[in-house]
């Protein structure tokens, strides 16, 4: 084995780990709107993203339109054309185009952090390492979670439900504490969420469209106010 | 849930998904030029997370008291920059704390 695969599986491992958790958190909640084991892990198996999933429950679970659920990912992940865009100039001359449609499957925020801070390129070997444990940690949690979640006791399965926003919350605060126009981002987002939760007439649009809404509008405030800040995001 | 409504529902996840990630980094190698376009594309996860977060997470526990103390623990530790896997489990152990108080008053 190579020893930039070997590196590329020991930077995984953490990820892997901090996956394991959260995805059992996943599972759970998946099993609890109506799904199998087999459809949360294959859905864990062939997607590899925390908020797309979360959202896709509420949305499979309620029979909303395919239309709905392809553009609540479209604006969900988004984020990651962005990311790939960045990776693509850090790939060495071993990622050729079937390597690239081969390691974009796995280009998640986590990932991408690990390989864009490396030194210098990265190639296929450290790549294809790095996203393995993170893809079996995520696929396994999901499962032990669907599989077991229901037979925790009532209070620890309570206690779960947060998990996933505990994670939400650790990704946004940081920026948003360094960073005047993350904040601004962040507070016009929530403050859009709330409106569409609380106001009569508002509050009947459909939970994908929702977050289509504020994440277009906040965002795009964002970029109007501070169009230059987008390095120090 | 029925597989023949399960399926697509997972074909139009991971097909939106993957097309998201590959294609930038196979098809479409050039620099965005647009200064808005990039920093609308940077904020975008925060303002989708945002949005997701808030007021979801206060109903995550099927009790508000208990989501309270949930959330503060979380907001405080991620405040302070402490990993995800930190500010996920203390906020679990947060919710199942208050849940074991609230047991205990009548």
């Amino acid at each position: 084995m190579r020893a930039a695969f070997r590196q590329g599986i020991r930077h995984g491992i953490p990820i892997g780990l901090g996956y394991l958790s959260v995805s059992f958190a996943f599972g759970m909640k998946a099993v609890g709107d109506g799904l199998t084991v087999l459809q949360a892990v294959l859905i864990s198996m062939t997607n590899l993203t925390s908020a797309g999933q979360i959202a896709a429950l509420p949305l499979m679970a309620g029979g909303a339109s395919l239309a709905e659920m392809a553009l609540t990912q479209l604006t969900i992940n988004l984020r990651y054309a962005l990311m790939s865009l960045s990776l693509s100039r850090k790939l060495d001359g071993s990622m050729g185009t079937l390597q690239r449609l081969i390691f974009s499957f796995a280009n998640t925020d986590e990932i991408f952090a690990v390989a864009s801070s490396q030194p210098g390129k990265v190639g296929k070997h450290y790549l294809y390492g790095l996203m393995l444990t993170p893809w079996i940690g995520w696929s396994l949690g999901t499962f032990l979670g669907g599989a077991a979640g229901t037979l925790l006791p009532v209070f620890v399965r309570t206690a779960l439900g947060i998990a996933i926003y505990g994670m939400f919350l650790a990704i946004i605060l940081p920026p948003a504490r360094e960073n005047r126009p993350v904040r601004f981002v962040v507070l016009v987002a929530v403050a859009l969420s709330l409106c569409f939760r609380y106001i009569p007439g508002l509050n009947s649009v459909s939970s994908g469209f929702v977050i289509i809404i504020c994440g277009v509008l906040a965002a795009a405030a964002g970029a109007w106010r501070f169009p230059a800040e987008e390095d120090a995001a | 849930m029925k597989w023949t409504v399960f399926l697509p529902y997972l074909a139009v996840t991971a097909g939106v998904t993957y097309l998201i990630r590959m294609l930038p980094l196979t098809v479409f190698r050039r620099e965005i030029k647009s200064r808005f376009i990039r920093s609308f594309l940077a904020y975008i996860p925060y303002a989708v997370l945002g949005a997701m977060t808030f007021p979801d997470v206060f109903y995550s526990t099927g009790d508000l008291r208990t989501a309270v103390c949930g959330v503060a623990v979380a907001v405080l530790l991620a405040w302070r920059g402490r990993s995800l896997l930190t500010v996920a489990v203390a906020a679990c152990c947060a919710v199942a704390l208050a849940q074991g108080f609230l047991l205990l008053i009548p």
